[in-house]
């Protein structure tokens, strides 16, 4: 490109563009220096991520305890509700979060959910539901009186029927 | 010697590029290390979800307990139930709705057969589309197979949210970064279940983990059929359906 | 079906409803556009000697800088958190075509475009640097870099340097807007955008969008400054920017041919979307009035001789429609994206807002403030033709 030019005549000719040259030189070294100083250790290191993070998503608060945490103090109740069709409802299912309960039970009491408004969120009669599942039309059924007058919520099979 | 504007411009701009710098180095020093379950060893699981369509009566349970375990803000889903209504034979055209996301349940629409319920989650891709677009690395699949986001390191571009086929991902407004199911990782990392597993009452929806040679999910793929939604997009979902109907998008 | 969300028709995924990229998002492809397509009109004289456009020569450089320097900002507006943008700089993502926006950007804006201006001017700049007074004086002392050598020989080597610049800056360009095209191209959930042809369409629409702004400003501003139109300039801008639209519009009727012929299970649902809500801005304003429109004038002026007058009044009507076609293309790619539904069995609509962070008044703000930036540099570094 540049025709026979000794090279002390082209610096003097480019000394412009090398001065351009050493601006971005010490940007791109600024730049670097930034960079290593601000990016974690460990990004990286299971992938382009900071693993810290797995952590921050593991140190979330937990409000649900899980049937299991139930099952360690109410043993009773569990009983009841494994010999019929609620034995593989959970606990919270019906009850609500409860693992502040767990923590504390003494002084967290929770509140036994209503009947009337609890059943029906699963047993409401509804065309999309399958057929085998257990549906009323609640306002045939009982009349509006709360469900828990006949059924029991944790074994709901009524004693006198077959 | 007085600044001319030029020079004023350069400063300002060296103070705000370093400032931007200071404060995304600042974060990482806040971020620090939360307490992690010390028995959990990452590279032993390998984490799916079973959903048995036939089993989901819409009842709700896992879209309000997700709700409640992970502060989602109202009218956003991390995961959602869809109501379906196949007319005939024409599978093409189903009708669709979800009600608030199924969050009150819903209504019956007196449509009859066939319908049925679909619940719907991030499928935790194992060749997810969403972390590839990611332009920082701020949503990632841990070694455990969990699609998550880093809320810290998010910027809100949105991108992933356009990548994900399936719609799962939402911008979190007090947050500012994108959201989606984590898969309850809080929970699962500590031997319990996700908070909508745990709320199903019909067991509609079960955890799996993959790599666990005494899980029943293993049993289930034998012996049932089992399909993943848009698998022509070939995203290594995770979540796998019991006869799922080719009328569910 | 019962539907009672407003704004949302047959089914949306819950996620869906509500827009993810805004109207700012349109903005930022239109801005790279002309920013790509200026510069290509620039590198028609540098490069390819077409020595009928050098009068538009530095204008378009300086046109492509100032759009340059705004193209950040509708992204930075657009962010859920605009401080965290420097990641994009400590940890690209590799598999992210957005993660090279931050490289491509500065790139371009030092390598090509301010290393392009500054060895173009840069004998002006030296002798401004002593001539003038005051702020000006050190504004030009301080482009100078400190170095006074204009001889001959010093200038021959800004040539070179120059010649070569422009030469990387050529597919630079395309890659500045190229890989936004391919932002939207590559997004298999996405069948309205996921395509191997945008990011060709993306240029091409570019250079459009660039030659027809270089054209007008060209015309205006000699207007303005009482100036005579170098004809044999516009004409040759004119016939570049017919070229460049029948590539751009054959490209997209491809498109269009080749989506209607496949039919695969989208087409239902985007169809239904073109012939209603997008309707306005694809068929009427991008297709007829931004398109064919401004191709049929163009092509007229080819085949037909007409008056300077009436050949003036063609270009700026061109020209204007063009700019508006290619605003109507980037709204039709981005806000159409995301009218309807992945699970095509929906729609819902984009509702701009006016005075917030992404609405309108933004939008028109950012596309007002590469003009004052234009002035700005047009006084700091006049771009006209020396006259005889």
């Amino acid at each position: 490109m540049l025709t026979c030019v000794s090279m002390k005549d082209f610096l003097r000719n480019a000394e412009h563009l090398v001065r351009v040259v050493l601006l971005l030189a010490i940007g791109t070294i600024t730049f670097l220096l930034v960079r290593h100083a601000v990016i974690p250790r460990d990004f990286g290191k299971y992938g382009h991520f900071r693993p810290a993070s797995m952590d921050d998503v593991r140190a979330r608060p937990i409000k649900f305890a899980g049937h299991e945490a139930c099952e360690a103090c109410h043993a009773d109740q569990v009983e009841t509700k494994n010999k019929g069709k609620h034995a593989n409802v959970g606990c919270e299912a019906c009850h609500g979060p409860l693992a502040r309960h767990v923590e504390d039970p003494g002084s967290v009491v929770p509140k036994l959910p209503d009947t009337a408004v609890l059943c029906v969120r699963c047993h409401e009669a509804n065309s999309a539901k399958p057929k085998s599942f257990p549906q009323v039309v609640s306002a045939e059924h009982s009349s509006g009186l709360p469900c828990n007058t006949c059924h029991k919520p944790h074994n709901p099979k009524i004693a006198s029927e077959k | 010697m007085e600044m001319t504007r030029r020079e004023m411009l350069r400063k300002s701009g060296k103070f705000i590029l370093l400032t931007g710098a200071a404060a995304t180095a600042f974060e990482y020093v806040l971020a620090g290390k939360a307490e992690a379950s010390p028995n959990y060893e990452i590279t032993k699981h390998w984490w799916a979800m079973i959903i048995d369509v036939d089993k989901c009566i819409g009842c709700g349970n896992c879209v309000r307990a997700c709700s409640e375990e992970n502060d989602v803000p109202e009218g956003y889903f991390r995961t959602w139930i869809e109501r379906y209504h196949v007319e005939g034979w024409d599978n093409a055209h189903p009708e669709v709705d979800s009600p608030n996301g199924g969050f009150d349940g819903f209504p019956d629409n007196h449509k009859g057969e066939k319908s049925f319920f679909i619940p719907k989650l991030c499928n935790h891709c194992a060749d997810s589309p969403c972390t590839q677009v990611c332009p920082v690395g701020a949503t990632f699949t841990t070694p455990d197979g969990v699609v998550l986001v880093d809320e810290k390191y998010c910027l809100g571009c949105r991108y992933c949210i356009q990548a994900c086929p399936y719609g799962c991902r939402f911008l979190n407004p007090k947050k500012n970064t994108a959201d989606k199911c984590t898969l309850c990782y809080h929970r699962i990392t500590q031997g319990l279940t996700t908070a909508c597993c745990e709320a199903c009452p019909t067991s509609a929806r079960v955890l799996a983990d993959l790599k666990n040679p005494k899980d029943p999910v293993h049993e289930f793929l034998r012996t049932h059929s089992v399909q993943v939604l848009k698998p022509h997009m070939a995203t290594g979902a995770k979540v796998f359906y019991k006869d799922l109907d080719g009328a569910v998008r | 079906m019962l539907n009672l969300i407003p704004g949302v028709e047959g089914y949306m995924y819950p996620n869906e409803i509500e827009l993810q990229w805004s109207v700012l998002i349109v903005l930022y492809p239109y801005i790279t556009g002309l920013v790509a397509g200026a510069f290509i009109l620039a590198s028609l004289e540098r490069v390819f000697k077409v020595e009928e456009v050098k009068p538009t020569y530095r204008l378009a450089l300086l046109t492509a800088l100032a759009f340059m320097l705004v193209a950040p900002l509708p992204l930075q507006l657009h962010l859920g958190h605009p401080e965290r943008s420097f990641e994009m700089y400590l940890t690209p993502h590799r598999s992210s075509a957005m993660a090279m926006f931050g490289f491509v950007y500065l790139w371009y804006l030092m390598i090509v475009l301010l290393m392009e201006i500054w060895l173009d001017y840069r004998k002006e700049i030296v002798g401004w640097a002593e001539s003038s007074t005051g702020v000006r004086k050190w504004i030009y002392r301080i482009l100078t870099l400190g170095s006074r050598n204009v001889s001959p020989a010093a200038l021959r080597v800004d040539d070179k340097v120059g010649y070569f610049v422009t030469l990387i800056g050529i597919p630079s360009a395309f890659l500045l807007h190229g890989y936004v095209g391919f932002i939207f191209g590559s997004v298999k959930a996405n069948p309205w955008w996921s395509s191997p042809l945008m990011p060709v369409v993306f240029i091409f629409s570019a250079m459009v969008s660039g030659i027809a702004a270089v054209l007008l400003l060209y015309m205006l501003t000699s207007k303005l400054r009482k100036m005579t139109i170098d004809m044999r300039c516009v004409d040759t801008i004119a016939r570049y920017l017919l070229y460049a639209f029948i590539i751009d519009f054959s490209l997209e009727m491809l498109d269009l041919v080749h989506r209607i012929y496949e039919a695969d299970e989208s087409l239902r649902a985007l169809d239904f979307m073109v012939h209603t809500k997008l309707y306005f801005s694809q068929v009427i304003l991008q297709i007829f009035v931004g398109t064919l429109v401004p191709i049929a004038l163009l092509g007229l002026t080819q085949v037909w001789k007409f008056a300077e007058g009436a050949r003036k009044s063609i270009y700026a009507a061109a020209g204007l429609l063009t700019l508006v076609g290619i605003f109507a293309m980037r709204w039709n790619v981005v806000i159409g994206g995301q009218l309807f539904s992945k699970s095509f069995l929906g729609f819902t609509s984009y509702k701009m807002e006016f005075a917030t962070r992404e609405g309108l008044l933004p939008g028109v703000a950012l596309m007002v403030l590469p003009f004052v930036i234009l002035w700005v540099l047009v006084k700091l570094l006049p771009p006209w033709p020396k006259t005889a």
